[in-house]
């Protein structure tokens, strides 16, 4: 073997070599994998108190969207909540495959209306979502929401894991969970409930509908059901709260299915509070906010009042 | 018209066929639009199953298994009533398994024996070739006893099935995990590059969610198996396997159209060898085999001398270099009633299993409207039409869940995805019935109509977190879609670990309202194995596998349709 070749084929074998050994030196890791934790987003919802609207207000009206436009214009109308440019998004509860008349999800006729006061208001981008139970495709299009929505001129969006973030949510008991962006990325969230008969939160009104912005295991979280309410309440804070009780569904909640199971109320209450909004709500059901676990515990934590008169309440009939 | 216009023409219509059957499977799926005249309704806008029921063999094999042509087979007649005339132009001009076949045959190899003398010694018929006769009369015997097997590899329900539960499936992960890949690399172009192209091709090829399927590995090993033998032998599904080739070989046994070979003008150039499909001696010297020819017309285009020329009524210029005329079948009597006689034998072997005693299988969930077990096994051809139509992905190929005779036949798996409720869109792509097209009426039920019960829920005691574990949770009571609800709560004071006293509802099931949807087991949050769970008993389609004792009226009549 001659010297040149020697030296070749050794550099090229020594070259290999240093080679493999560098990559798995680069790659050399004591940890299982990488970990990236993924925090983004921050909730500025909330709109500066103004003692000279009441706190909450209720219409009840057979004309829903007039009942509405009500209750909306007596706590300040729609430029009191969303000023032009901002961005709006819309949480109604989409959550089974239902229709209008079986009251699983919130009345069509409402949050199109809604839609369209904010776009009337100069909204930039009307977003109305919800991470459902039953497939979205089915929820939105039976609730008759996506139709309704999308005709007042949202952006209906159907929930994507791929647009979830994952938060930290600085609760109690809830932490990292995964949320859909839409709900971070925004500046004004109007919860829009229902209210519904649920078997171990006793109601599910505006602070349960929250579950709705979560993806991931949330069916874990009824095992502490009162506490993972209010920490989304506390963390979310939404601009305004439009409770629908057009329709109530008093039994075999939260998917009801019969007619049987549903009461018309033909109300509607617009809050900024949301502890008062489920507290009002409570009593379509028959109970009192006094009674809810987690209105209690929503109080404690300071997120508004049960009394919902002390802040104001105003009834058109 | 040239015959390099008709060679054409046919190379069109199989591109044609190909991509109607791809797009068909593509549009087998739930698209969310809702039936105007009845907005409680979901339909399926196109009828998607169309392609199975132009099957021939599908409808042979239903008719000798219940003794019906099923609503849209009857349009198999216009596959079937033209071969009688021409032969077997399906094989050829329209089967998209065959058109398969022959693109991957012809992709050019650097073995030598596709090439030159090895090649058209392979293009000469080939005794294996009976071997698909034997398989047609098996699954027949077998049909006429009440086991009905055509499907597994009858062509078109074993592309159907493999491109829904297999193809699809794998581009849709493939596609989820380069996008993923490229987006990790964190450089923007390239994410929105591949942003871009994702967005493009997702609405045409990937359904909503991406989907699962048990026993994916079966049905795309014996595909993938299909597709690899082209490269050893040309066509050999086509020559050698296919019963719906077979079939419609013995239907051409008396075909007014035909190859007629002029030995004068023949030189031997063996070029109608080298581009036979059906390896059915084209040749001059040899029979020509109409029973294998898929009338794909290569050797009269390639001839140079114009010996070769396919005509109505051909004259057979018969002398003993060139033994001209039409073969028969090449079978022989002993084998074709071994055969008859096997498939005859596969049904009482079938049938004197344990599971058709008591020993059923307690999670063989099949999909509503499905008919008795003895008859479903009659009807379905495994096509996988219900698997991918499903929006939740909740039924899936059995691998022996149903035993071998039932082998990917649809199975309700609750973990995965339960019965949608307001959801009949399998019993409407069902090309054979063996999923009855339900009303929403009959699938729901109401005051006068029973609903259509798939089993009934059970409840893992040990399992259970109010139960087993002093933890609240009632998550199957919410989900649970029916009014009133199937599964009801006692409250009850348990202790934990601590020794506390703990108030907890504990979920109870109410057998007389549960239609074993699985609502409850797809959402239990006991993530692994799930604290209730549905079995088959209590299903609408039996009237043996029950508990309660109930009156006759709430037994539906729907599902013994296709028994009387």
């Amino acid at each position: 073997m001659k010297r040149r070749e020697f030296l070749k084929k050794s550099g090229q074998a020594l070259t290999f070599a240093a080679a493999t050994g560098a990559v798995g030196a680069f790659f050399h890791n004591r940890d299982p994998f990488n970990y990236h934790p993924h925090l983004s987003g921050t909730t500025e919802f909330g709109i500066a108190a103004d003692s000279t609207y009441p706190g909450l207000t209720l219409a009840k009206d057979s004309d829903h969207v007039a009942a509405l436009n009500k209750a909306l214009d007596a706590i300040g109308g729609i430029k009191r909540f969303v000023k032009p440019g901002e961005r709006v998004t819309i949480k109604p509860n989409i959550g089974w495959d239902r229709t209008p008349e079986q009251a699983a999800d919130t009345n069509p006729l409402l949050v199109g209306e809604m839609v369209r006061l904010c776009k009337e208001a100069n909204a930039s981008r009307v977003i109305v979502t919800d991470i459902t139970c039953h497939d979205p495709r089915r929820c939105f299009l039976r609730s008759g929401i996506r139709d309704s929505a999308e005709k007042a001129g949202a952006e209906v969006i159907l929930p994507d894991d791929k647009d979830l973030l994952n938060i930290d949510l600085q609760g109690e008991l809830l932490t990292e969970w995964p949320v859909l962006k839409y709900f971070i990325e925004t500046d004004r969230f109007i919860n829009m409930p229902i209210v519904k008969h649920h078997s171990l939160s006793a109601c599910t009104i505006g602070m349960k509908n929250l579950y709705g912005v979560l993806g991931g295991r949330r069916h874990q979280l009824h095992q502490s059901i009162d506490q993972s309410i209010v920490d989304l309440a506390a963390y979310f804070r939404p601009t305004l709260i439009v409770v629908d009780a057009t329709r109530v569904l008093f039994r075999n909640g939260p998917t009801g299915g019969s007619l049987d199971d549903v009461l018309i109320a033909d109300s509607v209450i617009c809050s900024t509070d949301q502890v008062a909004a489920d507290s009002r709500g409570a009593e379509f059901m028959s109970l009192t906010g006094e009674k809810v676990g987690h209105i209690v515990l929503a109080e404690k934590r300071g997120l508004g009042k049960i009394d919902y008169r002390s802040a104001g309440y105003k009834e058109i009939l | 018209m040239t015959i390099a216009t008709v060679r054409n023409l046919r190379r069109a219509s199989q591109i044609i066929f190909f991509v109607v059957f791809f797009w068909l499977i593509l549009k087998t799926n739930f698209s969310a639009n809702f039936n105007p005249a009845d907005p409680h309704e979901i339909r399926l806008p196109y009828p998607v199953s169309i392609a199975l029921e132009f099957d021939p063999l599908t409808a042979l094999g239903t008719l000798l298994a219940n003794g019906t042509v099923y609503k849209g087979l009857l349009w198999s007649l216009v596959i079937l009533i033209p071969t009688i005339f021409i032969g077997r132009f399906f094989c050829g001009w329209v089967c998209p398994l065959g058109t398969l076949n022959h693109w991957i045959s012809e992709i050019p190899s650097e073995r030598i024996k596709r090439k030159g003398k090895q090649k058209m010694d392979s293009n000469r018929y080939k005794r294996y070739q009976r071997i698909k006769y034997y398989i047609l009369f098996f699954f027949l015997t077998a049909a006429l006893m009440g086991t009905l097997q055509v499907g597994l590899l009858d062509p078109l329900p074993l592309l159907a099935r493999s491109i829904g539960t297999v193809i699809l499936p794998v581009i849709h992960t493939s596609a989820d995990g380069v996008t993923g890949w490229i987006k990790s690399l964190g450089v923007p172009p390239l994410t929105a590059a591949a942003q871009f192209l994702y967005d493009l091709l997702a609405p045409l090829l990937l359904t909503f969610r991406k989907m699962h399927f048990h026993t994916i590995l079966t049905i795309g090993s014996f595909f993938i198996a299909i597709i690899v033998l082209n490269r050893i032998f040309t066509r050999f599904w086509c020559r050698g396997i296919c019963p719906l080739g077979a079939m419609l070989g013995i239907f051409s046994r008396f075909a007014l159209f035909g190859l007629e070979k002029k030995e004068s003008a023949c030189n031997h150039c063996n070029e109608c060898l080298l581009h036979c499909q059906g390896a059915d001696n084209p040749d001059i010297g040899a029979v020509w085999r109409q029973s294998e020819c898929h009338l794909c017309l290569n050797c009269q285009g390639v001839c140079p001398t114009q010996a070769l020329s396919f005509k109505f009524f051909p004259s057979q210029e018969v002398s003993k270099s060139n033994p001209a005329g039409t073969a028969k079948i090449d079978i022989s009597r002993r084998k074709v009633v071994a055969s008859l006689a096997g498939g005859a034998a596969l049904y009482p072997l079938f049938r004197s299993g344990d599971a058709f005693a008591a020993n059923t299988n307690p999670y063989l969930i099949r999909p509503p409207g499905s008919v008795s077990e003895s008859d479903f096994l009659a009807r379905c051809i495994r096509c996988g039409q219900c698997m991918r139509v499903c929006p939740n992905n909740a039924l899936h190929p059995t691998f022996m869940e149903s035993g071998l005779e039932g082998i990917w036949s649809p199975l309700l798996i609750a973990r995965i995805g339960y019965c949608e409720p307001s959801c009949t869109l399998c019993g409407q792509v069902c090309p054979t019935g063996a999923i009855v097209e339900l009303t929403l009426k009959e699938k729901v039920g109401d005051k006068e109509t029973p609903p259509n019960r798939l089993g009934t829920a059970f409840i893992d005691r040990g399992r259970c977190l109010p139960w087993a574990m002093a933890r609240p949770c009632i998550v199957c009571e919410e989900w649970c879609p029916t009014s009133p609800k199937s599964i009801y709560l006692r409250e009850e004071t348990v202790y934990n670990s601590r020794g506390e006293a703990v108030t907890v509802k504990q979920p109870y099931v109410d057998p007389e309202h549960c239609t074993g949807c699985g609502a409850c087991e797809f959402a239990c949050p006991v993530k692994d194995k799930a604290a209730i769970y549905i079995t088959s008993v209590g299903e609408s389609r039996s009237s043996d596998n029950q508990m309660l004792l109930k009156k006759k009226k709430e037994i539906p009549q729907y599902n013994l349709r296709g028994n009387v």
